[in-house]
């Protein structure tokens, strides 16, 4: 529409229009280029019962033996897992979790003893789960401020808006701020081996290597720079309202405090769903041991800090040996083996369509 | 200002006065008003620059989609919406710019345009001096002077000329696209009035209508005041010079203006024509309304759920999780209210703004493919296709009806004179000898072959009547005294010009049998006759040709000073008014030649006394005064004066039938077109032409409606006659007549006229039944595969249309014409096409699409149309399915995050998902997939057929296309959460997040849609690969840039690593590859299994090429055939032949055979 009234005002410029000579005879002759012509060469392929077969059966032969890989890995992954939130009244943390209270000056402790009825043999990895949590909500998840969390000085005495209503606490700007942070899971876990001759043996659990290491070391930072005095240079933050200690006092070791703290990593990536699990600690395998955790009684010393019984929340704790393809999970198995067999099947159909049909329109076409 | 007349009321009249040079009129006869009327400035432009933006802006947002954005936009930016504004701020923002932009820059083009326009020179009269004036200050009233090759500044009344007898020659080539020159006349009462002083002088007003945009029509009236005494002289489109038309060899003219600036005919054409809305367009808005519903509903739904879910308060507030003071203290209503918009903003992206960009985009780029096709350039024309909407495209796949005009879209419209007969004596014009004319060899079985001395001079009036009952020019190449010259040697120094085709034909015939035209000079027409001797007759009164009367005259005085009135036209309008002369004889040759194909024409004549002639020029001068209903008195007065007509003879001109146009009805009929002709020719010859081009064939049953049939029964007989034989006829037959496979049943041809149709349609009689009449003949119509209606008149044509467009199926019309009197039957189909014919412009003008011949329609509907059709629909249910898949797995999160509006994805590729990883492959698809070979479709036309009815974008299609997605969402959401489900899958044992869940449902999703993109293509070119690679590779390579810089910029950086870890866990890959496989799964086999079960035509076609191929050793010709088709569509290595048991040898192709 555009186009043809234009045309027209042109022509109305006075300006003389050239008649049909053979000069614009030509140019009005369209290219006879093959994208023009829509003759560009072209693949044409067509789905039919015939071509699909083969792939089919080649994905049913691809997906039903790395189902079966994966279904085996998976079951050879051990893994332990224990509730301790203490609902129950015969629980050891029945009473920790009734006499919850922020306040309270003295940690409730509460130890779970547990029996592993198979060999540790590799790596183990400790995990905490909560559940009915929800760390995806919207309101928890935007409550950060990646800024401050990325050592930026302004961000850390001027907290985003986002934080709040985590943001300040007695006028004071808190570190790290916002919901996300100041519900960090604080029970600290414990793990001891009941060796048979009655001994207790503290197994050691290592804190570091259990966030991304990019968070580690590029999306975290201490503010201050490299300045070693950590208390200095969160000097007029406060802490969250309900951490006990100030960030800069998470660890004894300067290259896991403050922001840095791995723990704190890996509390502050939110989970995708409202029953997750955490990566807590790992249990490193001995050269000299050939089991890392050797079947046997085990004690959990749980220092009871985290209330998750007002939302009906519950807290676990998880020991697992990990494969190449991550912790227990059926599923991707089960699923590949359904896919794969179900294309297989599918196949099988086909092939009956195929020579029944096929055939037949076939035939017909040919005494067309 | 402008839409007052844009609607063309025709009988909306209202009346200016003109006062000549602004001169008041004498006292006493008038009164002195002076009106205001706007300045010879011509405004296209839009936008000035002062309001552009917020013009432009308001224009803009006027659009519903758009205004939807905008909304959601606002939304966003007012309340706390889990996307940031950015994610719909920028789409909308683009396509908003961009289209500023685009019209700012066209509206730029345009004021320069309006500038070079208003500021050009021209020369006006005052006070007897001319004076250089700038275009835009001309005023009404101005007297004009416009020299040789100058173009009209504006509607102009003309006054004098350069030439004596008071004519100029006007080209209106840039208005209609005729070239023809055309001549208009001064007011006789002041042509004499050719110098400066002596126009200056001039003391009239003009009465004139208020501008219409009618180019073919003016009325009005002079009073030209001469010793007070006015004198009144009709004025009508003869008078009226039109801007925009450029005088040509005539030295200078003087006129005055009468209509300016906006208000000339020209201006008031830019208007635009009522806007077409495409079927496929109603499917998508349809389609939009159950998505938004969808999205409400949607919304909806997890509000209330929030609120139930939300009752126990450590669920709404737990201790990790509170409020602020602020939030708490607002209203509940309030916030459900927010918390329903903010859902609304989360799974807007249903409804994708890009959509309507791609899709305009898609038609505007992809009608290039139309234009740029060599197959639809005629050599001869010089033309190509031309698209003046390209909003039409894929209508172009849906015709049901087409509605053609005979003469000049069927035939050639390239007369050839063949035989005239007198008395019943025929003449054929190459057997002149010596001059002498002799009776032609084939018809000398024909009646009495002895003229009498009264015969003689019966045949001689007949050549002079043909000679003189014309409005032929004749077109002069050198000068004056080199035309007799001309044609008198024979040579085509010059040659006749005129509107009707006939008529040159006519007139050149009368030259090969002795009786050259001359020319008109000082309204004495000049005739060379056989003894090589001048006659001179003055023309009197021209009763112009309309096609109601369907017939012309002229009066002529004789050098002898006898008066004569010569009427020539159809025989229906002649015969009645014939009083004497061998009538019976004459119709007999009529119609013997009418049956033969060519076209007739009956003169007669009627000497007229004096007196009779006073008589009529009364008569024809009351009615040209006539400001109101002047065509109807007109009409009249012709209607009284063509009476007791005299028959001389008859003439029988061909018109051939176009090239190809035979082969594109049939494939148009086999395409399951029902292919309706409408002329204004005669039943014979029009039935003729029809059986010449295949539109009935030998074995066609032709059912007739005419007032033939209706005199003999009533109306209401014939109607319940005929329907009983169509409907018992078909009754079995059904199935074969659309499988189109039997060759030979019996199809049903309708012959229909005018006079009976106008019976058919009149609304309302006594008589109950006559309701039923429209019903009726819809049913008779419906069952015949070609009707053919004759003797129609123009605004007939465009009631047929609408007819059959209101039937109770509402099918697709086509209609198609070349000529004036095709531009509403044009207007009112659904597609109108235009054809580049002889009969000028203005169907191309009027029309959507342009063609230069008929053939070309034939390739526009089943190659163009059907690829459009298919591209445009998989575009539309694509987008609605992508989107499905993009915003089904938000939805299913929310019961996951306790309906807290969580997005699932990241903000970017929220934003991006519809602009760029997803946009360009079905941009693509959309403008050059072709499923079949276009030369497949061109032979077989009967694969329109599988796309009839909208088929494509029917509602169970839609549905299996939106449960695919909701299918595919399923899948990947939760595939993507049982993977989540309570572990870890790394391989260092650490933790994924939310991010990466959504970035692991997103990556399937991209992957996804693109793939079931690729299933559907058929076509892949290079471009096909480079984009569907292209925009994968481009996901990955964004999503590695968008995790792998801490971007400073942004206030949270969640995206940081997240693709690359999620890419560095095995799990993460062995779950998008079965996720994708898993969703892609269910489409395949749907596909194949409805393939292999119940093919549509396309798909046999499709797997076998082979149809084409297969053919029988034994004919040569049909061998030589197959082997270039095999040769041109199969590879060597794919090549094979083997033969079937009943010795039958097949041509094989790789692919035709992979099913066995």
């Amino acid at each position: 529409m555009m186009a043809s009234t234009y045309n027209a005002k042109d022509e109305d410029g006075h300006i003389t229009v050239a008649g049909p000579g053979g000069g614009t005879l030509r140019s009005r002759k369209p290219e006879n280029t093959a994208f023009k012509q829509q003759r560009l060469p072209a693949w044409q392929p067509i789905l039919t019962a015939g071509t699909v077969l083969p792939a089919f059966f080649v994905i049913g032969l691809i997906f039903i033996p790395i189902g079966i890989g994966l279904y085996v890995t998976s079951n050879n992954i051990k893994e332990f897992e224990i509730d301790y939130t203490g609902v129950d009244m015969s629980s050891p943390c029945f009473n920790c979790s009734q006499n919850f209270s922020w306040n309270s000056t003295r940690p409730c402790t509460c130890s779970i003893p547990f029996y592993l009825d198979q060999p540790y043999e590799s790596n183990v990895f400790m995990y905490y789960g909560l559940s009915n949590f929800y760390q995806n909500h919207r309101r928890y998840v935007k409550s950060r401020d990646d800024s401050q969390l990325n050592g930026d000085s302004e961000a850390l005495t001027k907290p985003s808006k986002e934080c709040e209503p985590y943001a300040f606490h007695d006028n004071k700007p808190i570190a790290p701020c916002g919901a996300i942070a100041n519900s960090m899971f604080n029970d600290s876990l414990e793990l001891f081996y009941n060796d048979p001759n009655g001994t207790k043996v503290q197994i050691h659990l290592m804190k570091t290597g259990i966030a991304w290491w990019t968070d580690k070391h590029v999306k975290f930072r201490n503010p201050g720079g490299n300045n070693p005095n950590l208390t200095v240079a969160f000097q007029g933050t406060t802490k969250p309202v309900n951490w006990r200690k100030p960030v800069y006092e998470l660890d004894s070791d300067q290259e896991n405090d403050g922001f840095i703290n791995e723990d704190f990593i890996v509390w502050m990536r939110t989970a995708a769903l409202p029953t997750f699990r955490k990566l807590y600690r790992i249990i490193q395998k001995k050269k000299d041991m050939v089991l890392t955790l050797p079947r046997g009684n085990y004690t959990l010393e749980v220092v009871y800090n985290y209330p998750v019984r007002s939302f009906e929340g519950r807290k676990r704790m998880i020991l697992s040996t990990i494969s190449w393809m991550g912790g227990k999970n059926p599923f991707l198995g089960i699923a590949y083996i359904t896919v794969g067999s179900v294309c297989f099947f599918l196949g099988v159909v086909l092939l009956i369509i195929h020579h029944k049909y096929g055939n037949r329109n076939n035939s017909a076409d040919i005494s067309n | 200002v402008k839409c007052n007349f844009c609607v063309g009321e025709e009988n909306w009249v209202d009346s200016r006065t003109v006062y000549i040079g602004h001169k008041e009129p004498p006292a006493g006869t008038e009164a002195y008003i002076q009106q205001r009327f706007p300045d010879n400035r011509i405004v296209s432009s839009k936008y000035t620059f002062w309001n552009f933006i917020p013009k432009n802006m308001f224009e803009q947002f006027r659009r519903v989609a758009n205004f939807y954005f905008l909304i959601i936009f606002l939304v966003q930016l007012i309340i706390d919406t889990p996307t940031s504004p950015v994610t719909s701020g920028l789409p909308l923002f683009f396509v908003i710019t961009v289209t500023a932009i685009k019209q700012g820059y066209e509206d730029w083009l345009r004021h320069k345009a309006d500038n070079s326009v208003n500021q050009c020179p021209v020369h006006v009269v005052q006070h007897g001096k001319v004076v250089r004036k700038q275009s835009r200050k001309l005023r009404v009233g101005d007297v004009v002077l416009v020299k040789e090759d100058e173009t009209f500044p504006c509607d102009l009344i003309l006054l004098s000329s350069s030439r004596d007898d008071g004519t100029c020659f006007v080209t209106t080539a840039s208005l209609d696209g005729e070239s023809s020159h055309k001549t208009y006349y001064a007011v006789q009462d002041t042509k004499a009035y050719n110098t400066e002083k002596e126009v200056d002088s001039i003391h009239a007003t003009i009465e004139c209508e208020q501008p219409q945009p009618d180019l073919y029509k003016f009325v009005g009236r002079i009073s030209i005041y001469m010793d007070n005494e006015p004198v009144a002289r009709p004025l009508g489109s003869e008078n009226l010079l039109l801007r925009g038309a450029t005088l040509k060899n005539t030295e200078y003219i003087y006129a005055v203006a009468i209509y300016t600036g906006m208000e000339t005919k020209m201006a008031l054409n830019y208007q635009s024509k009522s806007q077409k809305r495409s079927a496929v367009e109603k499917s998508m808005n349809a389609y939009l309304v159950v998505y938004l519903c969808i999205l409400i509903g949607k919304a909806f739904i997890n509000t209330v759920l929030k609120y139930v879910w939300q009752a126990d308060p450590n669920r709404d507030e737990p201790w990790y999780n509170e409020r602020t003071e602020t939030e708490r203290q607002r209203h509940i209503v309030i916030r459900a209210f927010t918390d329903f918009l903010a859902f609304m903003v989360l799974f807007n992206y249903i409804i994708p703004v890009s959509m309507y960009v791609t899709v305009e985009m898609q038609k505007f780029l992809g009608s290039y493919f139309i234009m740029w096709d060599d197959e639809m350039f005629d050599e001869e024309l010089g033309e190509r296709a031309v698209v003046n909407t390209s909003d039409l495209n894929e209508e172009l796949g849906q015709v049901e009806y087409v509605f053609t005009d005979k003469t000049g879209t069927l035939t050639e419209n390239n007369m050839e004179f063949i035989e005239c007969c007198v008395d019943g004596h025929v003449y054929v014009p190459h057997v002149i000898c010596n001059g002498q004319v002799m009776p032609g060899a084939t018809s000398m079985d024909m009646i009495d072959t002895s003229p009498g001395p009264g015969a003689r001079e019966h045949e001689e009036l007949f050549f002079r009547a043909l000679c003189l009952c014309h409005t032929v020019q004749v077109k002069e190449e050198e000068t004056v005294d080199g035309i007799k010259h001309g044609i008198h040697q024979g040579k085509s120094t010059s040659f006749y010009i005129s509107s009707s085709p006939d008529e040159v034909a006519l007139v050149e015939g009368m030259k090969r049998l002795g009786f050259t035209y001359l020319r008109l000079k000082d309204s004495h027409m000049e005739i060379l006759n056989r003894e090589d001797e001048i006659e001179r007759f003055e023309l009197l009164e021209v009763l112009t040709f309309d096609s109601v009367r369907r017939r012309m005259s002229v009066i002529v005085r004789a050098n002898t000073g006898e008066l004569y009135l010569f009427c020539k036209g159809a025989d229906s309008s002649i015969f009645p008014r014939v009083i004497s002369g061998k009538v019976e004889q004459v119709r007999a040759r009529v119609e013997h030649n009418a049956v033969e194909g060519l076209r007739t024409l009956c003169v007669a004549y009627r000497p007229l006394s004096s007196e009779q002639y006073q008589q009529v020029c009364h008569l024809l001068s009351e009615a040209k005064l006539a400001l109101q209903d002047r065509d109807k008195r007109l009409a009249e007065a012709y209607d009284l004066i063509e009476t007791d007509l005299i028959l001389l003879g008859a003439t029988a001109v061909e018109d051939r039938l176009q090239e190809k146009a035979a082969d594109t009805i049939e494939s148009l009929h086999k395409a399951g077109m029902k292919v309706w002709v409408l002329t204004g020719d005669k039943m014979e010859t029009a039935a003729a032409t029809c059986y010449a081009s295949k539109l009935f064939r030998r074995n066609t049953q032709i059912l007739e409606l005419t007032t033939k049939r209706t005199e003999e029964q009533s109306l209401h007989d014939v109607l319940f006659d005929l329907s009983r034989t169509v409907l018992r006829q078909h009754g079995g037959m059904t199935r074969d007549n659309f499988s189109g496979l039997s060759g030979d049943f019996t199809d049903f041809g309708l012959i229909i006229d005018g006079a009976t149709l106008s019976a058919v349609m009149r609304p309302g009689q006594e008589d109950s039944n006559s309701g039923n009449y429209k019903e009726i003949f819809l049913e008779i119509c419906r069952n015949c595969s070609a009707v053919l209606c004759c003797r129609m008149a123009p605004l007939q044509k465009a009631q047929i249309v609408k007819l059959i467009k209101a039937s109770k199926e509402h099918p697709i019309t086509l209609a198609i014409g070349d000529g004036a009197n095709d531009v509403s039957m044009i207007l009112e189909a659904h597609v109108g096409i235009g054809i580049m014919g002889k009969e000028g412009r203005q169907a191309v003008r009027n029309s959507d699409y342009a063609i230069p011949k008929f053939k070309h329609l034939k390739k526009m509907l089943l190659v163009h149309g059907h690829y459009y059709y298919i591209r445009i629909s998989e575009l539309v249910q694509y987008f609605f399915y992508k989107n499905v898949c993009f915003i089904f797995p938000q939805f299913l999160y929310q019961f996951f995050c306790g309906f807290s509006q969580q997005p699932l994805y990241d903000t970017a590729y929220l934003t991006l998902y519809n602009i760029s990883f997803t946009s360009l492959p079905i941009l693509l698809y959309s403008l050059i997939e072709q499923h079949i070979n276009m030369d497949i479709l061109k032979k077989d036309p009967s694969l329109y057929r599988d796309i009839a009815k909208n088929s494509l974008l029917r509602w169970p299609i839609f549905i299996y296309w939106t449960i695919l997605g909701v299918y595919d969402a399923i899948v990947m959401f939760f595939g993507a959460y049982f993977l989540f489900d309570n572990t870890t899958f790394t391989s260092n044992g650490q933790m994924f997040g939310n991010w990466t869940f959504g970035t692991l449902v997103f990556t399937v999703l991209v992957f996804t849609v693109t793939f079931k993109l690729a299933l559907d293509t058929h076509y892949w070119t290079w471009i096909n690969h480079f984009v569907i690679w292209g925009s994968l590779i481009f996901f990955v390579v964004f999503s590695l840039l968008w995790g792998g810089i801490i971007w400073p910029f942004l206030n949270y950086q969640r995206m940081y690593y997240v693709f690359m870890q999620m890419l560095s866990s095995g799990p993460a890959w062995l779950s998008i590859i079965l996720l994708i496989t898993a969703g892609l799964l269910p489409d395949v086999v749907k596909k194949v299994i409805w393939r292999a079960l119940w093919p549509t035509t396309t798909e046999r076609i499709q797997v076998g090429t082979h149809t084409h191929i297969i053919e029988d050793y034994g004919s040569a010709k049909t061998t030589a055939a197959v082997f270039v088709f095999w040769k041109n569509y199969c590879k060597t290595k794919d090549r094979w032949v083997t033969k079937t048991g009943t010795g039958k040898a097949v041509h094989g192709c790789k692919w035709s055979y992979l099913v066995l």
